[in-house]
Parts: C-alpha cells; sequence; structure tokens
C-alpha cells in the first residue's frame, strides 16, 4: 500500500495532505519545532538532490556538498558584498552550483566507481580548501555570519512556509525528471551501462547532465541554509558532510524517491533530540547503521514498501480466495 | 606573497619538513592501501583508528610519567591497542558482511568511525592532549643554517625503516605473499585451501596496525585532539588514489607530493598552503585518474 501511495500517480493527493498537514505546525508548535522541521526540508532537499546520482544514476557522488556549499556560499556572498535584491542571489545560488558541477562533472563521467567517487572527493576538497584560507573574500574558518534577510523572511513562520514551499516545488521538478525519459535512461545506464552504450546511449552525457542537476538542486539547498540558519561556514563543504548525506539515502532507501527525505528527516531527528540528551549522538548513530546494514540492507523505505507489498500480497490472495469461495457458494 | 626569508636555507629545511611530514602520512596510508588491495574495501575508519593511536600514545606515555621508556614503549604498544580494537571489529561485525554489496562495506566502515570516535571522546574527552618526544629527540639541529627539530630527523628514519619492513613482509614472508595473492585473486587463494576469511582479518588487522602506528608517531608533533581523524583521513584517500589503489609504493609517491607540497606551499604563499596539497592531487588525478603507479585492482 505504501508503494501504491508513494510511487503512483496517487503521489499527488498524499503530497497534497502531507504538505495540508505541514502548513498547520507553525500556527501551534513552538518555535524550536518549527526550525527543526524547516531543517529537516532544508536536509531533504540536499538528500533527495544526491539521489538522482547516487540512487537513479548509479554513480558514487562522494562529494555531493561541494554544490550545496557553492550555492550558500554564493548567494550569502551575493547578499553581504553586492546590493542586488534577494532573488537574484536566490538564483545565482543554484546556478553557481550546477556550473561546478558542470565543471566536476565533465572531468568525473569519464571514470568510473571509486575513481569516479575520489576524483571528486580531490575537487571538492580543492573547492574547500580555497574557501577555507581564502579569509578576505569567504571569511576563511569563521564562515559569514549575520547575513541579512530581507524583511518578509523575518519571521521563522514565513521563513517555514517559503522553504515548504521551495522544497514542494523541487520535490514535484525532481519527481517529473525521475519519471521522464530521461530519468529512464538514466536508471538504464545505472543498471547495465554496457549495454546502452551498446544501443547508442550517450552515457557519459546523461551521466552529466544528472550530475549537473543534482547540483543546481543541491544548490537551491544550500540557498535555503541561508534563509534559514542565516550564515554559512566551510563545514558546508567538508567532505564529513558529504558522506552523511550519503547515509541519508542508503538509510532511507537510494532506490525509493521518497526515502532519501526519510533519512534525512531522521538524521536530523537523532542529531536533535538524542543529541539533547547525550552529546554521543554518532555513537547511536553509527550503532543504527551498523543494525541496519546487517537486518534492512534496503534502507528504512526499501522495507517499508517490501513488507507492504507481500501484505497487500497477503490480502489480495485473501481476496481471491473470497471470491472464489463466494463463486462456489 | 612570498613568505619571509625566503632562500635556499629556508627552501630545503622547509622541504624537510615536507619530508618528515610525508613519513607520517606514509605509515598511515601504506596501511590504507594495504587493506584497500586486499580487501578491497576504502575503510573509513582508518581515520579514526589512527586518533585511538595517537591517544593510546598519549595515556600510555603519562603512564609512564613521560619518560624516553615511555615513548619507546608508546610506539611498541599504542599501536597494538589499535590491532586489538580493528581486530575485534572485523572478527565480531566485519567478517560477516563480506559477501555483501560493496557499499555496505563502505557504509560499515564509516560506521564504525562514528563508533569508535565518539568512543574516544568517551573515554579521553574533549581536551587538547600533548605527547613529549623523549629527551633525545627534543629541541633541534641546524641544517644549513636553519633549525631542524630533532624528532623530524626521528621520522625520516622511522619512514624508510617502515618501507624497508613493508616490502620485506610483501615479499620475503609467506603470509605476504598470500595477502597480495588473495589481492590479485582471492577465488584462486580459496582454492588453494587457504582460510581466506582468515587472511582478510590479517590484512586489516596489519592495516590498522599502521594507522595506530601513524598516531603514535604523529603524537608528539601536534595536539592530539578530536577531529584528527577527519583531517587524516580525507587527506590518506587522496594520497592512497594518487598512488594507485592497494599500492603500498603508490602510497609513498603519493605521501611525498602530498606532504612536499603542503610545506612548499607554506612558504611560497603561507595563506592558501593547505590547497596547495589539494590541487597536486587535482592534477595528478586529471593527468593519470588511475594513479601514477600500478593500482592492484
Amino acid at each position: 500500500m505504501v508503494k501504491g501511495l508513494i510511487d503512483s500517480k496517487r503521489l499527488w493527493p498524499v503530497l497534497g495532505i502531507f504538505v495540508i498537514l505541514l502548513i498547520l505546525p507553525p500556527l501551534h508548535a513552538p518555535r524550536f519545532y518549527i526550525y527543526i522541521l524547516s531543517l529537516m526540508f532544508v536536509t531533504s532537499l540536499l538528500a533527495m538532490s544526491l539521489n538522482l546520482t547516487v540512487g537513479y544514476g548509479g554513480m558514487f557522488q562522494f562529494h555531493h556538498c561541494a554544490f550545496y556549499g557553492v550555492g550558500a556560499y554564493t548567494f550569502a556572498l551575493m547578499l553581504t558584498k553586492t546590493s542586488l535584491p534577494m532573488w537574484v542571489g536566490f538564483i545565482a545560488g543554484p546556478i553557481a552550483a550546477a556550473v561546478v558541477g558542470l565543471l566536476i562533472g565533465w572531468f568525473c563521467v569519464r571514470l568510473t566507481q571509486l575513481y569516479f567517487g575520489m576524483l571528486q572527493i580531490s575537487l571538492g576538497s580543492l573547492i574547500w580548501a580555497i574557501v577555507f584560507r581564502w579569509y578576505n573574500f569567504t571569511g576563511g574558518d569563521d564562515g559569514i555570519h549575520g547575513i541579512p534577510r530581507p524583511s518578509i523572511l523575518s519571521s521563522s513562520n514565513n521563513t517555514y512556509y517559503f522553504i515548504l514551499l521551495v522544497l514542494v516545488i523541487c520535490l514535484a521538478a525532481l519527481y517529473t525528471i525521475v519519471k521522464s525519459p530521461f530519468g529512464a535512461t538514466l536508471q538504464a545506464i545505472r543498471d547495465n551501462p554496457q549495454r546502452c552504450e551498446a544501443v547508442g546511449i550517450n552515457v557519459r552525457r546523461h551521466q552529466l547532465i544528472a550530475i549537473v542537476l543534482a547540483a543546481f538542486f543541491a544548490g537551491i539547498a544550500g540557498d535555503l541554509f541561508v534563509v534559514l540558519e542565516r550564515s554559512v561556514f566551510p563545514d558546508l563543504l567538508f567532505w564529513t558532510l558529504s558522506l552523511e548525506i550519503f547515509i541519508m539515502c542508503l538509510l532511507g532507501g537510494w532506490f525509493t524517491f521518497a526515502g532519501p527525505m526519510l533519512g534525512a528527516a531522521i538524521i536530523v531527528a537523532l542529531r536533535t533530540f538524542v543529541g539533547k540528551y547525550t552529546e554521543y549522538w554518532t555513537l547511536i548513530l553509527g550503532v543504527i547503521l551498523i543494525l541496519l546494514i546487517f537486518f534492512l540492507p534496503e534502507g528504512v523505505m526499501g522495507y517499508l514498501l517490501r513488507i507492504s507489498k507481500s501484505a497487500s500480497q497477503r490480502i489480495s490472495g485473501r481476496s481471491q480466495v473470497d471470491a472464489a469461495s463466494r463463486g462456489h457458494a | 606573497m612570498l613568505g619571509q626569508g625566503f632562500s635556499f636555507a629556508a627552501l630545503s629545511s622547509q622541504f624537510l619538513v615536507g619530508l618528515s611530514r610525508a613519513m607520517i602520512l606514509f605509515v598511515v596510508c601504506a596501511g590504507l592501501s594495504f587493506v584497500l588491495g586486499v580487501l578491497r574495501v576504502p575503510n573509513v575508519a582508518h581515520g579514526a583508528l589512527y586518533m585511538i593511536g595517537a591517544f593510546s600514545a598519549y595515556s600510555i606515555s603519562t603512564l609512564f610519567g613521560n619518560s624516553s621508556t615511555g615513548f619507546w614503549l608508546t610506539l611498541i604498544l599504542a599501536p597494538l591497542v589499535v590491532a586489538l580494537v580493528s581486530l575485534i571489529a572485523e572478527r565480531v561485525l566485519f567478517c560477516h558482511l563480506y559477501q555483501r554489496e560493496h557499499l555496505m562495506l563502505l557504509l560499515f566502515t564509516f560506521a564504525l568511525s562514528l563508533i569508535l570516535g565518539d568512543l574516544v571522546k568517551l573515554v579521553w574527552g574533549a581536551t587538547y592532549r600533548s605527547v613529549l618526544a623523549p629527551a633525545v629527540l627534543r629541541g633541534s639541529i641546524f641544517i644549513l643554517g636553519s633549525p631542524f627539530p630533532r624528532y623530524n630527523l626521528f621520522l625520516l628514519t622511522v619512514g624508510p625503516l617502515v618501507a624497508a619492513g613493508l616490502w620485506f613482509f610483501t615479499n620475503k614472508t609467506k603470509m605476504g605473499k598470500i595477502a597480495r595473492a588473495a589481492a590479485v585473486d582471492r577465488e584462486m587463494v580459496g582454492a588453494l585451501g587457504i582460510n581466506v576469511s582468515w587472511v582478510f582479518a590479517a590484512a586489516f588487522v596489519i592495516g590498522c596496525y599502521l594507522a595506530g602506528l601513524g598516531g603514535a608517531l604523529v603524537a608528539p608533533t601536534v595536539s592530539v585532539t578530536l577531529g584528527m581523524d577527519h583531517t587524516i583521513i580525507i587527506e590518506a584517500f587522496l594520497i592512497v588514489t594518487i598512488g594507485g589503489l592497494g599500492n603500498i609504493w603508490g602510497a609513498l609517491v603519493g605521501s611525498l607530493i602530498f606532504g612536499v607540497t603542503q610545506a612548499l606551499g607554506v612558504l611560497f604563499w603561507p595563506q592558501f598552503a593547505i590547497v596547495f596539497p589539494y590541487a597536486a592531487v587535482v592534477i595528478v588525478l586529471l593527468l593519470r585518474p588511475r594513479g601514477l603507479l600500478k593500482s592492484v585492482w
């Protein structure tokens, strides 16, 4: 049943209900929860954008947060160093991320698997190192804080609604991409690159486009991070964050559309709520991951899909038996 | 932009600093590369094990009242602590996963790195620690008129020793030959009646031992602190890649490139010193994406 809800044409009404539910919290919930939900949205978008290349493209996108950071920094720098209106910066962020995606992807798509991942880590780390030390432009290891926000986004509720709106638009766009012929080709390349090459598909170009698109959406996530936090720092580009997003995809279920979102929500929630009680939340995360590897290798969402599939098969099987017995009666 | 006192003497002394840094990187990366060659797994927990090595070095040397004997014992015991930790992790958890998808192995080592990182915080706390070098290795000597730490000289001798030891192990001992054979064709090794699971365990533990040794060696030169695992692991991954995955001599070449560019970067453009090694890695990978030396993959 869950599969029917998530991966079919019934997505839209379900999404609608989901969105309506998410519109409600600011009316009652304390500000802290509004903030956590907003953070979940931003992280979700980041993980979903990564999954375009990891889950659907089968690429070892090991340094995805480079694009996230580039988007965030571009937006932040446009807001602090220029007097251009906010929306210009908001568009510039993802575009800069996509351009960097094009550059990095251009070199990476010539390679496969671990070599692809390693080259990407090295290029991404180069960006991190530059940002980390370029004090008079990026603020170096301090980052940039107190970034001005337009008055319309000054309240946390408005920020929340803005982020939710952007998230929904991006998810719709990502869903369209995944379900498009391009998305189908990408998945075919993931499953069998040699065969795709043989039937005349330009594998590298498709992979490159996927990387650019993923970088673009990561850039939007970077924008949203700036809107939410009003600060940027080099850790946004550091490799450990990339690994963390990767984990979100695997945790939620990278062969499903909404899995990474669930993974992102789980990790943000863990860090927030476990982090409240103990400073050892990564220990708990590590233990959860190991349990997951041993018991739920297809991720939480993948597991839900599997049990719901077998449940629905049981139900449909029973109803057939019912029908048959009625027929005899 | 040029650093102060830019001269031949400064250049050569900075070059030596880079070489000694490269020696530590080599010890760590040789271990990573060894595991990568035999098990085909990029061990993300390698950085955390290095950190455990450094913190163990702190505890052991404190136990012996920072005496010289304590330091030498540290170099023996701290890597053994790390080897024990890795043996437990391998036998209890990791060995059950060898048949699984590759990405899952990577994920496991990441989970292990999270757990070990937090265990270090639990055991040693979040404060900075420092380890004293033994009296013989304190202070500096003068090379071409510029001071050079004695400890770095020590590192410059340890690096080649470790390299020679590894060469002897992989080429002259039966165990090493089996490990090399397992790196090339694990099915064949199994078919010859060798317990591949234990070969993997041994390779993993030896690799992690080297991480611990690297941590113990680095301890007197830096402040031992949480987060040192993140820095080293990314450097180590890049070094191993530019050297050629699984090739121990590649790890040596990669470490030299990384260490020396970093040290010379300090001289040429201090503000962007950390950018130089990354730029060097990018250039190498763009020219030779599969590394400088032959990968065993």
